[in-house]
């Protein structure tokens, strides 16, 4: 708030009424609606429902299926976090080094920021179609039969490699943006300090880099988790059968699919839970930066 | 750029002495691999959007170029399609710049509203309503699907525009953006704006508004690649066909080209692939430097 | 043009933090007061005060004949200098400067004129299409200037305007302001926490330290008569010299024994005794020994660093003088000699 902030009252009313009447809608009420059915066993015919408390919650730990799943959630966002990331430091830290046509390479690594989740799903479609597609060619010369939608690790590898082709963009400017913001004279400094380039790196650009790293480790678990849904969709096809799926696509199979309302909203409340404790972290670090500037 | 040219005449000078860098050409060869990493992909499915479909489903995705780019991209935006036959590209092209700046325009109204009332008035339930509105940002979308979708059925708003775009609108992302810009607009111009007469209406149209012309237009980019973006919420809110947006509209289309006993629409496909990224990529390219400034400052 | 009077004007804050205690004091019709203090003084939040921008909490304020603590900035019939300018970036020259006239609803032509008038006196005609990014500090100070000069008002306020501007260029707009101001007459009120402006631009000075008045006086009144340590030292650079001093038998002297001057009929016990570094002259066979050990030419003087009874002392000397480190013998003049009480720092 400005010290000499404006006293009116009923402005700022009539100006935060549009947003919070929206949110109380779109918001609460259905977060709220989630949270009260997790406690409640839906009638398979849509007769009533009857109060279950935590069996909800309890049957999820049982089931060995969303056990799975959670697993698999997991792992695949690791990898998907991870590749992203490495890439695009590596991009951004080239792409800081060279003189000549720096403008021009960051233009031709960022525009796939602006495809869609399930054009990009289409395109691994194609690509790692059975019989065409390129990559499936690629696999076969080292001696791999690779079957999407078919084989469990092999959809899991076409996912996970769409996922990190289209969240390289975002990762490369922030890195970028980090990287052009380290002062001039740090980097002499250090030049003076240190002969070897990769010493450099590690003891002093990237530890400068931490901040945005951090923050972009938030941002990359968040797309994983939720943001992938369009490519998961596309690549499976509408059928999701065996293959690897992610919770929030669970939570769209049971919830739409599989009437499983009480489940479903079960389900949502555990990953509200895992966003909670992520935003929470992010907040601290935004904190934490403004502290440091 | 004078210090660019500067390193290119020296360099020039020196040419002759000057043994080749290989770091230098090492760092290049790094970039351009990625370049194609990026590219070539988009360029492939372009290529082959260009080949008639038998050819496609014998060969696969091609490098090169063919004679019937005019007939698939006609194809693609003029031919009724889907169940009801009255679905073609121009509408869902239609669609999706409604969603696209519907979401971007809307947001930017409606969170510049609150975060102005949050940052300069003395209100007393400010911090809260702040909380209020941030906590939104626990709840993406896809968490609260299904309830956000009970919600619009029993408010009557599917299969229309309002339905698909308002609910997005309302999360904090844009409100949190403008309140932090807000908050960086040195104190003392409301205070000069104040002595000069100006009271909360006019300050907020005069100057305030004028000065977030950057951050409109960075915010606006982002705001427009989200909407357009869109995938999961137009899916189960828009069942009526003549509702679909593009980005909606290929699931429709790859499901075609997976469930078709027929040689699939493959170039047709391709092709409404390619129409869907080009408005999105368009602006992110033209506006580059704002829509990087925005997405990179919003973390501040 | 107006009287100002602050009738026991007082700011405490929500949180109990009493920023300015309740202070009174009448700046006449066209004079120039400064308040002047350490940071966190409460003179900018005396001067947001009379501007309106902070709200009173106690006592009251009136501008000519109007009590104002409850009128609006826009109606105080003031103009406000920011340290930053507080330029609309996004508007011209002209147009930051006609911004206040046309929410008063002047007509387009007037403006245009006042405007032109305005940018005659202050050298900015030919800058009236610009924008603030392209001006350099001092033009944008100018700009400043012109945006309170063109509503004619009857009150200048001016918090710290000269503070971003670097040292050559603040010294050539402290002698435009004030001629500024001289012509126009209108009353002004300047913050600074710069004892140089304070002492060049002032009619009057108001000395403020935690809140509370500590003296309020003509320069050379506040220069040469401090009412308090705080004002001695807060004055004048170098500041005056303060010496832990004894008063008995009618006699000042300082630990070791050395008589420094007479006491008059002033009470026995310790005092703190104030004398300017230009008030002590070098003697050849002296009363007083003074250890130099560091000298600081100057060009025009020269500061001679050392100690007095084993004390911190300043002398200032012109630059004929010779001076080395080393030991010599020094005199103060009597009748600049300045006393305070060490317990409450006030003048006795």
């Amino acid at each position: 708030m400005k010290r000499a902030g404006f006293t009116t009252v009923w402005l700022p009313v009539a100006l935060l009424l549009p947003q919070l009447s929206i949110i109380a809608i779109f918001f609460y009420w259905p977060a709220g609606w989630a949270v009260q059915s997790s406690f409640y066993l839906q009638d398979p015919f849509g007769f009533g429902s009857t109060f279950v408390g935590l069996d909800n919650y309890t049957d999820l730990g049982r089931n060995t299926e969303y056990l799975r799943i959670a697993w698999f959630t997991v792992i695949y966002t690791c990898l998907v976090t991870f590749f992203s990331l490495a890439i695009a430091l590596l991009l951004a830290v080239k792409a800081d080094k060279v003189i000549r046509g720096a403008r021009t390479y960051r233009t031709l690594l960022m525009w796939v920021y602006a495809v869609a989740p399930p054009v990009a799903g289409f395109m691994g479609i194609m690509f790692f179609d059975q019989r065409t597609g390129p990559i499936t060619d690629l696999f076969q010369t080292v001696g791999s039969d690779f079957k999407l939608g078919v084989n469990y690790t092999d959809t899991a590898t076409a996912m996970v490699i769409a996922a990190v082709w289209k969240q390289i963009p975002v990762n490369f400017i922030f890195f970028l943006s980090g990287l052009q913001s380290i002062p001039k004279s740090v980097n002499e400094a250090a030049i003076i300090d240190n002969r070897s380039a990769t010493g450099r790196f590690w003891q002093v650009t990237f530890p400068l880099l931490a901040p945005t790293t951090f923050f972009l480790l938030i941002i990359n678990i968040t797309y994983a988790l939720f943001d992938t849904f369009g490519i998961i969709d596309t690549l499976l096809k509408g059928e999701p059968g065996n293959n690897p799926m992610t919770l929030v696509y669970k939570v769209f199979l049971d919830g739409f699919r599989g009437n499983d309302l009480g489940g479903s909203s079960a389900q949502s409340v555990i990953l509200m839970v895992l966003v909670l404790i992520l935003t929470v972290f992010q907040f601290r670090l935004i904190e934490r930066r403004i502290h440091y500037t | 750029m004078t210090g660019i040219s500067d390193t290119f005449t020296q360099s020039k000078k020196h040419v002759a002495r000057r043994p080749i860098k290989w770091s230098v050409v090492g760092d290049h060869a790094v970039l351009v691999a990625g370049v194609l990493l990026m590219v070539l992909p988009v360029f492939m499915v372009f290529a082959t959007s260009s080949h008639d479909r038998i050819e496609i489903a014998r060969t696969g995705l091609q490098f090169g170029f063919s004679d019937q780019l005019g007939v698939n991209y006609g194809k693609a935006m003029f031919e009724k399609g889907g169940f009801t036959d009255t679905v073609d590209g121009s509408l869902m092209l239609m669609n999706s710049m409604i969603l696209g700046f519907g979401f971007a325009i809307g947001k930017i109204i409606i969170s510049m509203m609150a975060a102005y009332a949050i940052v300069y008035f003395r209100l007393r339930f400010a911090t809260l309503a702040f909380w209020i509105i941030f906590t939104t940002l626990l709840l993406p979308l896809e968490v609260r699907i299904l309830p956000s979708y009970e919600a619009i059925q029993s408010l009557g708003m599917a299969n229309t525009y309002s339905g698909l775009i308002i609910p997005l609108i309302a999360s904090a992302t844009g409100t949190f953006f403008f309140r932090q810009f807000f908050r960086s607009v040195p104190e003392e111009l409301v205070e000069a704006a104040r002595i000069d007469g100006a009271g909360p209406v006019k300050f907020f149209i005069d100057i305030l508004v004028p000065l977030s012309r950057t951050m409109i237009a960075a915010i606006f980019i982002i705001m427009f690649v989200f909407g357009w973006n869109q995938y999961l919420w137009p899916t189960m809110i828009t069942t009526e066909e003549s509702m679909f947006t593009l980005v909606r509209g290929i699931k429709q289309i790859t499901q075609g080209v997976v469930d078709s006993n027929d040689i699939p629409e493959y170039g047709q496909a391709l092709a409404l692939s390619i129409i869907a990224i080009i408005p999105p990529v368009l602006i992110v390219l033209f506006f580059q430097n704002w829509f990087v400034k925005g997405l990179t400052e919003s973390d501040k | 043009m107006a009287v100002v009077t602050l009738n026991a004007v007082g700011k405490t804050y929500p949180n109990g933090f009493e920023a300015v205690k309740p202070s009174s004091f009448t700046i006449a019709d066209g004079e120039f007061v400064v308040l002047v203090g350490p940071s966190g003084c409460g003179k900018s939040t005396l001067l947001r005060m009379v501007a309106g921008l902070e709200e009173i909490t106690a006592g009251a304020l009136q501008i000519g004949e109007r009590e104002v603590n409850d009128v609006d900035p826009a109606d105080r019939d003031i103009a406000m200098v920011f340290q930053n300018y507080a330029l609309y970036p996004h508007m011209t020259v002209r147009k930051n400067i006609g911004y206040g006239l046309k929410n008063r609803g002047t007509s387009t032509d007037a403006i245009e004129a006042k405007v032109q008038e305005a940018a005659k006196m202050l050298n900015l005609t030919e800058l009236l299409d610009r924008k603030p990014s392209q001006l350099s500090g001092g033009q944008r100070q100018r700009v400043a200037m012109g945006r309170a000069v063109v509503r004619d008002p009857s009150l200048f306020l001016f918090d710290e305007p000269l503070s971003n501007l670097d040292a050559k260029l603040r010294n050539q707009m402290r002698i435009e302001i004030k001629a500024l101001q001289r012509r126009l007459g209108v009353t002004s009120i300047y913050v600074t926490h710069d004892q140089v402006e304070a002492m060049t631009m002032a009619d009057r000075i108001i000395v403020l330290n935690g809140g509370e008045i500590e003296q309020i006086g003509t320069p050379a009144e506040i220069y040469h008569s401090p009412a308090s340590t705080f004002v001695a030292s807060f004055m004048g650079a170098p500041p005056m010299n303060l010496i832990e001093a004894w008063i008995e038998d009618g006699a000042v002297r300082v630990n070791d024994g050395t008589l420094l001057a007479s006491s008059g009929n002033r009470t026995v016990g310790p005092v703190h005794l104030g004398i300017r570094p230009e008030d002590v002259q070098l003697a050849e066979n002296g009363q007083i020994p003074f250890d130099i050990s560091i000298v600081e030419e100057l060009g025009a003087r020269r500061l001679l660093h050392g100690e007095l009874g084993g004390q911190p002392f300043t002398v200032h000397v012109g630059k004929d003088v010779p001076a080395t480190a080393g030991q010599t013998t020094v005199h103060l003049k009597p009748e600049s000699l300045c006393f305070f009480d060490p317990k409450t720092g006030k003048a006795t």
